[in-house]
C-alpha cells in the first residue's frame, strides 16, 4: 500500500514543483516505485523540470475523461524505470478535473506504487483542492520571506480544516550567510511561528537553475547543496533520522578573512 | 550607510531585518488567523459561558464576542449582560475547582 503525498505551499515561486522532481527522483533512486502527479492543470511544469516533456502523448484529462486508460498516460523516466510522471494538461483549466475524479486515480495508483507525489498549483482555489483531495499526508514549502511563510500559515489551516493534519515543513531557498548577518529569519523563527515539523531545509543554490536549465533534477548532482538537502529529505520520508545539514561552511572570502582576522 | 557597510563586514547585525521580519510576520499572522470561523467563534462563546456560569447568570442571548482588529492589536471583546450574581458561588466554585 502507497502513500500518497501532496506537495502545497499557497505562493507561487517557492519550489513546490523542484521539489516533487528531487524527493521523487531521490525516492526512486532509492529502488522505490514512484509516481509524480502534475495537478497545475493550464500551467505544467514538472514535465520540463524531469526533462520528460517531449514524451507527453496523453495527461491527467485524458484519464479523467476516459480518453485513454491511466497506465497509458505515465511516462516513464529517463533514469529510473520505476519512476513516472503523470503530466498535467496544458490546454485545459483548473476544472477540467473534479475532487472526486483525483480521489479515484489516487485509490487506482495506491496499490502498485509506494509513493505517490502531487505537485499542487499555487493559490487556494479549486485546482488546491483537487490535489489534495487524494493526499494521505502534506508537504508545505516556503522560503524564508514574509509573504512566503504568511501564505504557509495559510495553507497549513486550509490543510488543518480538510483533514490533512500535522504538515511537515520544507524551508527553501535558505541562505545562512543572509541570517549571519541578521537579514533572513532563521529556521527556528520560521518553525516557532508555524508551528509544524521540520522536514528539512534546502538551502539556495544556483546548480537548480542548471539543473532545470538541463531537466535533470539537482539530487542527481553529487556536488549540489540542495541535492545533498532533498535527498536527506528523502530519507526522512522514509522514517529515517537523518540530521539537518551543516549549513555553516565557508561562505566565500570576506569570512574566511574575518574568522582569520579573528572577528567571530 | 557606510557604518552599515563596516558593520556587515565586520558580521555585526547591524541592519537586522530580520527581527522587523519576524515581528511583522506575527503581527500579521495575528490578524490572519483571528478571521476566526462562526463555529470556533460559537464555540467559545458556549466555553466562555460555561464559566462564568459558575459566578453568575447571564443573558446568553444578549451575550456577545467580537475580534476587534485595530493596527497594532487584535482584541477579543465581550460583552456580558448579567442577570444576577449568584449568592452562592464561593461554594460552587470550590466544588468544581
Amino acid at each position: 500500500m502507497g502513500e500518497i503525498i501532496v506537495v502545497t505551499s499557497g505562493k507561487g515561486g517557492v519550489g513546490k514543483t523542484t521539489t516533487t522532481a528531487n524527493i521523487g527522483t531521490a525516492l526512486a533512486s532509492e529502488g522505490l516505485s514512484i509516481i509524480l502527479i502534475d495537478t497545475d492543470i493550464g500551467l505544467r511544469n514538472l514535465d520540463v523540470v524531469m526533462g520528460l516533456e517531449n514524451r507527453i502523448v496523453y495527461d491527467i484529462v485524458d484519464v479523467t475523461n476516459g480518453n485513454c486508460r491511466l497506465k497509458q498516460a505515465l511516462i516513464k523516466d529517463k533514469r529510473f524505470e520505476n519512476l513516472y510522471l503523470l503530466p498535467a494538461a496544458q490546454t485545459k483549466d483548473k476544472t477540467a478535473v473534479s475532487p472526486d475524479e483525483m480521489e479515484d486515480l489516487c485509490r487506482e495508483l495506491k496499490d502498485d506504487y509506494d509513493y505517490i507525489i502531487i505537485d499542487c498549483p499555487a493559490g487556494i482555489e479549486q485546482g488546491f483542492y483537487n490535489a489534495i483531495a487524494g493526499a494521505d499526508q502534506a508537504i508545505v514549502i516556503t522560503t524564508p520571506e514574509v509573504s512566503a511563510v504568511r501564505d504557509a500559515d495559510r495553507i497549513i489551516g486550509l490543510l488543518e480544516s480538510s483533514d490533512l493534519r500535522n504538515p511537515k515543513l520544507i524551508i527553501n531557498r535558505f541562505r545562512p550567510r543572509m541570517v549571519r548577518q541578521g537579514d533572513m529569519m532563521d529556521i527556528e523563527d520560521i518553525v516557532d511561528i508555524l508551528a509544524v515539523d521540520l522536514l528539512g531545509v534546502v538551502q539556495e543554490d544556483d546548480r537548480i537553475i542548471v539543473s532545470t536549465n538541463r531537466g535533470e533534477p539537482a539530487v542527481m548532482n553529487l556536488i549540489s547543496p540542495a541535492g545533498e538537502a532533498y535527498r536527506r529529505i528523502a530519507r526522512r520520508i522514509r522514517g529515517e533520522e537523518v540530521p539537518l545539514m551543516n549549513l555553516e561552511e565557508s561562505y566565500g572570502i570576506m569570512n574566511k578573512l574575518r574568522r582569520l582576522m579573528g572577528l567571530c | 550607510m557606510l557604518l552599515e557597510y563596516i558593520n556587515r563586514v565586520l558580521g555585526k547585525a547591524a541592519s537586522s531585518s530580520r527581527i522587523h521580519a519576524r515581528e511583522r510576520l506575527r503581527l500579521v499572522l495575528v490578524h490572519d488567523r483571528a478571521n476566526m470561523s462562526p463555529y470556533f467563534m460559537n464555540q467559545l462563546k458556549e466555553d466562555l459561558n460555561n464559566v462564568i456560569a459558575r459566578y453568575m447568570v447571564i443573558d446568553f442571548d444578549k451575550f456577545e464576542i467580537v475580534l476587534d482588529q485595530s493596527d497594532k492589536v487584535v482584541e477579543l471583546k465581550t460583552s456580558v449582560p448579567i442577570k444576577k450574581i449568584r449568592r452562592d458561588y464561593m461554594d460552587r466554585v470550590k466544588k468544581s475547582s
